[in-house]
């Protein structure tokens, strides 16, 4: 439609200096809210070189195997629930499916079943976890957050059936070497779990922001109705999402089984909230539709990297765990704080409530 | 300004105000007087800067230029409270109720009488509210809680809210969007005894025969200037029309004859249990089939199960020899169906996405092998969609919720006939969006059918059934009770069909 066309010739007076100012704290706020990710990244990065500058020994091929190593548990959960929580869901579930793999990585072993054999059975188990969790949401339409609430309690109670108060430690050197951080790719400073998430990383990214399937998340994530009348299949889109998660989480289950050469029916204890808190800290939204996997990465390393640095400094874990904590509610703060700023301050200049 | 020699003086008016959000000028130079005991219609297309107006009267908005004058002073307000306290009441198209309160509460909401120890005085509140009801002459009980009141009912309730502030001008945005005939003539009587208790009304609606039928007096806007103000005795609606768009529209309803082909959709005994039943038509390619009736009778429900996202109890779809699974709207898009849908907001368009990823949603297996999805493939969709439909935006990566309604609704269009339907089944395509997008969809409509599309159209606007369609499908409560041609479609033969006073008669 032709719109008046001098709409575009007409001569425009200098913009007044108000509205110019909005314009600016307008698109300000919306590159803050864009690139949340990037500044994450950038403040990995900076914590690292402080790192550098401030500790002996952070540098060393040793202690970065062990500052990344010792999230490797976390790190992997982290790449699903990003991809749960860009679709509008949360699983609570995860530490407890760590530990029900875990407990049965254990039990299994005490039964004198094969190393071999027992790494496919508890991955079952964590497909059947998963099943569980998606059909109560998918099929019985229950909240995700209520459901594995309910499922967060039951798998840990299954784990202490499955194990009882015992820890199994006779794990033969053979499989614990794989996991632990004292052997790496040779050369690196790289350990095998390490490995296997940078991998499963790359493969994530691809999957969320270059595929069908990824699209399809974040529309179903932004708004669930539009996604299933543009035909997506939703349900069975959300089902996958919480196998895959149970699937990760029993799998890491078994990493950190072999990590401590322990096997126990609390492993991973309050792990869900460190995952989640990660992949919010990198930007995802926990509305649901908004997030980048780099994002989540850039979380789980910096919450790893700060924890690293704070016991190398001898900061005893309570005050480690504070500043964990305060790190977590700043990154929730600040954007809202930023936006509440200039929002005041373009009410101020310009006298107007903004556009809705 | 055409300003009457003689008569009151304007309880509100505008004076040469101006408005910018950044580089956009949403208002300039704009007035407007509003008239005790008058109802002023505000008419122009979307974009025209009918909004911004209407928050500036309401205290939303504060004017870059020019002055909001009050019983002929110039006022400032600091916000939506200031003008309510000056007796300016805004009624929107969708009001926003608390559903678990009752009516009565939600008329006195944060304000309610009270007795001794504070405690709210319930009696006060109910019999001020069945006197206010009484006063618009409407039935409504005051206990009754607002969840499950129609729209129509909830804008009473929002009018009586008005009254009890006692309002004196009553600012009405697009309230007929969502109505039926009889809602609106309900709601135009309230309007009017209103009128005649002197209150100054400002009337906004896409439907010029509203218009004429109620106001004295319009105001036209174009492109945030102020084109004309002038009494509407006088005009005709191609006036009108004219100086929204500033040309002429051509014909509204641009009806092409198509040569009618092969049956491409065809339903069968379909049937929703207390929703509809035994539900069964044809269409045709090259058809357009219009499926009238009241809001409520059961259309988009139908609509809904044929695509499949609501499952069918019973009965079948078969679109192009194919019988459809129930409630999979993946097999019936891969048929050939396709659906827009009436509630572009929630359902049409994830609205945070860009413009180019939610035209991209529906064929997102076709931008690339694999599961990929290609960005160049994505993006060259969108853009030769955006021109086909004449789609106006800035850039394809802008979220698709900053553009107008008719804009929207044309990305909704573009994300379905980018999947190459057979048969295309719009939900009201045209509500609330402007005359001169609604010409485009019509045109759009008919030349898709000229190509052989099959298109179910559902509507509520009777002059767009009359206008468009190839045969009229009528529904009243949850039955067909009518399949009328072209030629025999009139507004007395569908309503009376709809409203079920011909059971049965050309069935």
């Amino acid at each position: 439609m032709g719109m008046a066309p001098d709409t575009q010739t007409a001569p425009r007076p200098p913009a007044k200096a108000p509205a110019a100012r909005a314009t600016t704290a307008g698109e300000f706020v919306k590159s803050v809210g864009l690139r949340w990710d990037t500044a994450v990244g950038a403040l990995l990065v900076a914590v690292f070189v402080v790192g550098l500058g401030t500790t002996d020994g952070f540098a060393s091929g040793e202690n970065l195997a062990f500052a990344f190593n010792d999230i490797a548990e976390i790190a992997l959960i982290a790449l699903p629930m990003t991809l749960l929580v860009v679709a509008g869901q949360v699983d609570l579930s995860v530490a407890s499916m760590l530990g029900l793999g875990s407990a049965l990585t254990g039990a299994l072993w005490n039964a004198g079943w094969a190393f071999e054999l027992i790494v496919p059975v508890v991955l079952l188990v964590g497909v059947a976890g998963g099943l569980l969790n998606g059909w109560l949401v998918t099929r019985v339409g229950l909240p995700s957050l209520a459901v594995t609430i309910g499922t967060l309690a039951l798998y840990r109670g299954l784990a202490s059936v499955a194990l009882g108060s015992d820890a199994v430690t006779d794990f033969p050197q053979t499989y614990a070497s794989w996991a632990v951080d004292t052997t790496t790719i040779p050369g690196t400073f790289v350990t095998y779990p390490i490995a296997l998430f940078i991998t499963l990383a790359v493969a994530t990214a691809v999957l969320l922001h270059s595929t069908a399937f990824g699209r399809s998340l974040f529309a179903i994530g932004a708004q669930e109705e539009a996604a299933y009348f543009a035909g997506i299949r939703v349900k069975r889109f959300k089902l996958i999402l919480f196998v895959v998660t149970g699937v990760f989480s029993a799998f890491a289950g078994i990493v950190f089984t072999l990590r401590y050469g322990s096997a126990r029916a609390d492993n991973g204890l309050g792990f869900e909230m460190l995952v989640i808190a990660s992949v919010l800290l990198g930007g995802v939204d926990f509305d649901g539709g908004k997030g980048t996997l780099f994002g989540a990465v850039a979380g789980v390393l910096l919450i790893g990297v700060l924890k690293n640095l704070l016991t190398l400094n001898d900061v005893p874990n309570e005050v480690q765990v504070i500043v964990t904590g305060l790190l977590l509610v700043a990154s929730v703060l600040t954007p809202r704080v930023i936006a509440t700023v200039i929002e005041r301050r373009h009410r101020r200049a310009t006298g107007a409530a903004p556009e809705s | 300004m055409n300003q009457p020699a003689t008569g009151p003086a304007p309880v509100l008016a505008l004076k040469d105000v101006s408005k910018s959000f950044g580089a956009v000028r949403a208002l300039r130079d704009v007035s407007l007087q509003l008239f005790p005991g008058e109802a002023h219609a505000l008419a122009g297309e979307n974009g025209a800067g009918k909004s911004t107006l209407i928050k500036t009267l309401a205290g939303v908005h504060r004017p870059d230029a020019g002055e909001v004058v009050l019983d002929g002073e110039a006022v400032v307000f600091h916000g939506p409270a200031d003008a309510r306290d000056a007796g300016i009441a805004v009624i929107y198209q969708e009001p926003t109720l608390f559903p678990d309160l009752s009516i009565a509460e939600n008329i006195f909401m944060g304000r309610q009488p009270r007795r001794a120890l504070g405690r709210i005085d319930r009696r006060a509140v109910r019999d001020t509210t069945a006197a206010l009801m009484k006063r618009l002459g409407v039935e409504l009980d005051p206990d009754r809680p607002a969840r499950g009141l129609s729209i129509a009912d909830q804008q009473i309730v929002e009018i009586a809210k008005a009254l009890s502030f006692d309002a004196r001008v009553l600012i009405m945005d697009e309230p007929t969007a969502a109505l039926t005939g009889s809602e609106t003539a309900r709601l135009f009587s309230v309007v009017r005894t209103l009128k005649a208790e002197g209150a100054a009304i400002l009337f906004i609606s896409h439907r010029l025969e509203e218009i004429f039928a109620l106001c004295q007096r319009v105001t036209t806007l174009r492109d945030g200037r102020w084109i004309s103000s002038e009494p509407l005795a006088g005009l005709t609606e191609d006036d009108l029309v004219r100086s929204m768009v500033g040309r002429d529209l051509g014909e509204l309803y641009p009806k092409q004859s198509a040569e009618v082909g092969e049956i491409a959709l065809s339903v069968r005994r379909l049937t929703r249990e207390g929703v509809f039943r035994d539900i069964s038509f044809e269409v045709r390619r090259g058809e357009i089939v219009a499926l009238a009736g009241l809001v409520g009778a059961g259309r988009s429900e139908v609509a809904q199960a044929v695509f499949g996202v609501d499952r069918a109890d019973a009965g079948e779809v078969v679109v192009d020899g194919r019988t459809l699974p129930a409630g999979s709207p993946t097999a019936a898009m891969d048929a050939g169906l396709a659906l827009v849908p009436e509630d572009r907001r929630q359902r049409g368009l994830v609205m945070d996405m860009s413009i180019e990823r939610n035209i991209a949603l529906t064929g997102l297996d076709r931008l690339g092998r694999g599961g990929m999805v290609r960005r160049v493939l994505e993006r060259g969709r969108a853009a030769d969609w955006a021109v086909r439909l004449q789609l106006k935006y800035n850039r394809l990566a802008d979220p698709v919720g900053v553009l107008s309604g008719g804009n929207q609704q044309k990305v909704v269009l573009a994300k379905w006939l980018a999947t190459e339907p057979a048969v295309l089944i719009v939900d009201e395509p045209t509500r609330g969006i402007d005359v001169g997008t609604k010409a485009e969809v019509h045109r759009l409509l008919s030349s898709l059918a000229a190509e052989g599309l099959a298109v179910l159209m559902i509507s509520s606007d009777l002059p767009e059934v009359l206008g468009m369609a190839d045969r009229v499908l009528v529904m009243h409560e949850g039955r067909l009770t009518a399949e009328i041609p072209r030629a025999e479609a009139t507004e007395e033969s569908v309503m009376a069909a709809a409203t079920g006073r011909n059971e049965r008669a050309a069935a």
